[in-house]
């Protein structure tokens, strides 16, 4: 109880320095949150580009029903597939009138069908890599009436390449702006407790309890990340409103990462205070 | 009561600030501690408040020794001992009640209780009328008297001061040892550091002890 007007009267009595330290904390973690709201919708835009990736199985005119009902049965049987959808010769010159309008008429007036049936095999997310992609093709090119498999080599191959290269910035620049942040909220917090060493050293004169002294400057630094981090909310959606109005469509990020980054800014002011001020209370 | 056996203190650096003194200080006893700047007074009485600890020899207070007592149990002795500097050392910014009161607050005191008796302290100290201004705009004798309170607060059994009237002028000084000869007639002991052979010579009750490059090199007591 004590500790909470304590540390409520800390902000009344010296606005300015906690109000400086809660803008440092708001900047550091703004760059943080800039940084989500990229990464975040570089993930999501990879993943759009990720569910086209499928494999398509061209099968000869002359296979089987039961055949392909096998293939298509087996198939959908493998753990990393989805599903797999059958496309009938019929489907496939529906779906290709549709899709290449200008054709439409070569297509009518042709009197045979030139297209072949196929299976088209959905995979699930996290199993679009090469190597899957790769034993699932084979695993269909093994099949006698299978004619031909296309699942976009170097489509594959490039975007693993490209969400390799994604997860390895996010990491390191996230690591990188996560560290400087804490440096910043560090400092401005220890700024904010040197400040006020009298009161620590009185306290400690008249025999305050360490853990008596330590609690409001506890909750002082998570009251301070806590605003620190409302502030970089803003910010960040501010950015976020006006990069979506001018630039481009953006997704915010989701308010789980919003509610955690708030917990981490309060979390880390508490502890960063409370390294602070132990050096105020190491001694006898 | 407080009693240093064969106490010295060391320093890395410096040497010897104190060199095997002992002493002992019983209940209600008014002592000066006296000698040039640098003898060792202030060690003395940092060792008392348990800011340091010895590098040889022990430092008893009421029950406490320097040698067994950790890091976290040393404020049982700082309630039980009030420190009043010279500095005053006063929170800037509070008024003299707030002062006062922090103490209390931070000690564990009821919160319905410590308003009243912070009030109760600042009247003992004469400072009642005064209480809601804020100590920056005090004078310095009732800055010391708000200092005085404070270390009056926990109600402790004994009261250090490190020269409490050196940045005082002479009436105000008389004001302070007054108030302290009031305080031990209560029952209180009293160790107080000061270079001041004028002031000793004012108060001829108080006992003398005389620190003479942290050797202890006088007593009255003794002679």
């Amino acid at each position: 109880m004590y500790a909470l007007r304590e540390a409520f009267s800390a902000f009344r009595r010296t606005p300015v320095l906690t109000g400086l330290s809660s803008a440092m904390v708001g900047l550091a973690l703004f760059a943080v949150g800039l940084f989500a709201l990229a990464s975040y919708n570089l993930h999501l835009a990879l993943s759009a580009i990720e569910e086209r990736v499928q494999i398509v199985v061209y099968l000869r005119d002359d296979a089987r029903q039961s055949e392909i009902d096998l293939a298509e049965k087996e198939l959908g049987e493998l753990p990393q597939v989805a599903q797999v959808h059958y496309v009938s010769k019929r489907e496939a010159l529906d779906n290709a009138k549709k899709e290449l309008p200008d054709f439409a008429d070569l297509f009518s007036t042709s009197e045979v069908n030139p297209l072949p049936q196929s299976l088209e095999v959905e995979l699930k997310s996290g199993s679009r890599t090469r190597p899957v992609v790769e034993s699932i093709a084979r695993k269909a090119s093994s099949y006698s009436f299978v004619e031909d498999v296309q699942y976009g080599r170097e489509w594959v191959d490039k975007l693993f390449m490209l969400r390799r290269i994604g997860a390895v910035t996010t990491v390191v620049l996230g690591a990188g702006f996560f560290l400087v942040a804490a440096v910043i909220i560090g400092t401005a917090l220890r700024i904010a407790i040197f400040a006020r060493r009298e009161e620590i050293h009185v306290m400690r004169l008249v025999g305050a309890k360490n853990g008596f002294i330590r609690r409001p400057f506890l909750l002082e630094g998570a009251m301070a990340g806590l605003l620190g981090g409302l502030l970089a909310w803003l910010l960040t959606y501010a950015t976020y409103r006006g990069a979506y109005a001018f630039l481009f469509a953006v997704a915010w990020i989701p308010g789980a990462w919003v509610l955690g980054a708030l917990a981490a800014g309060a979390l880390f002011g508490a502890l960063s205070s409370g390294m602070a001020i132990r050096r105020h209370l190491r001694d006898l | 009561m407080i009693k240093l056996t064969n106490v010295s203190r060391e320093y890395p650096r410096r040497g010897y600030a104190l060199r095997d003194v002992s002493f002992h200080l019983p209940k209600g006893e008014f002592a000066f501690l006296t000698g040039h700047s640098g003898s060792g007074k202030t060690t003395t009485l940092r060792l008392v408040h348990m800011m340091e600890r010895p590098t040889a020899g022990e430092v008893r207070v009421t029950g406490y020794s320097s040698q067994l007592i950790s890091t976290r149990e040393v404020w049982k002795v700082r309630r039980r001992v009030g420190f009043v500097f010279q500095d005053f050392r006063l929170l800037p910014g509070r008024t003299a009640l707030q002062n006062v009161a922090f103490v209390l607050e931070v000690t564990g005191t009821p919160r319905k209780e410590v308003m009243p008796r912070a009030q109760r302290l600042l009247a003992q100290v004469g400072l009642a009328p005064k209480a809601g201004a804020m100590v920056n705009e005090l004078s310095g004798g009732e800055q010391q008297r708000v200092a005085i309170a404070r270390a009056l607060a926990n109600d402790p059994f004994l009261l250090l001061a490190d020269e409490p009237t050196g940045n005082l002028d002479e009436r105000a000084s008389r004001g302070i040892m007054d108030l302290f000869w009031d305080i031990n007639a209560r029952g209180m002991a009293v160790l107080m550091a000061t270079h001041d052979l004028e002031l000793i010579r004012k108060y001829p009750r108080g006992r003398v002890l005389e620190l003479d490059n942290g050797n202890l090199v006088y007593d009255s007591q003794q002679a």
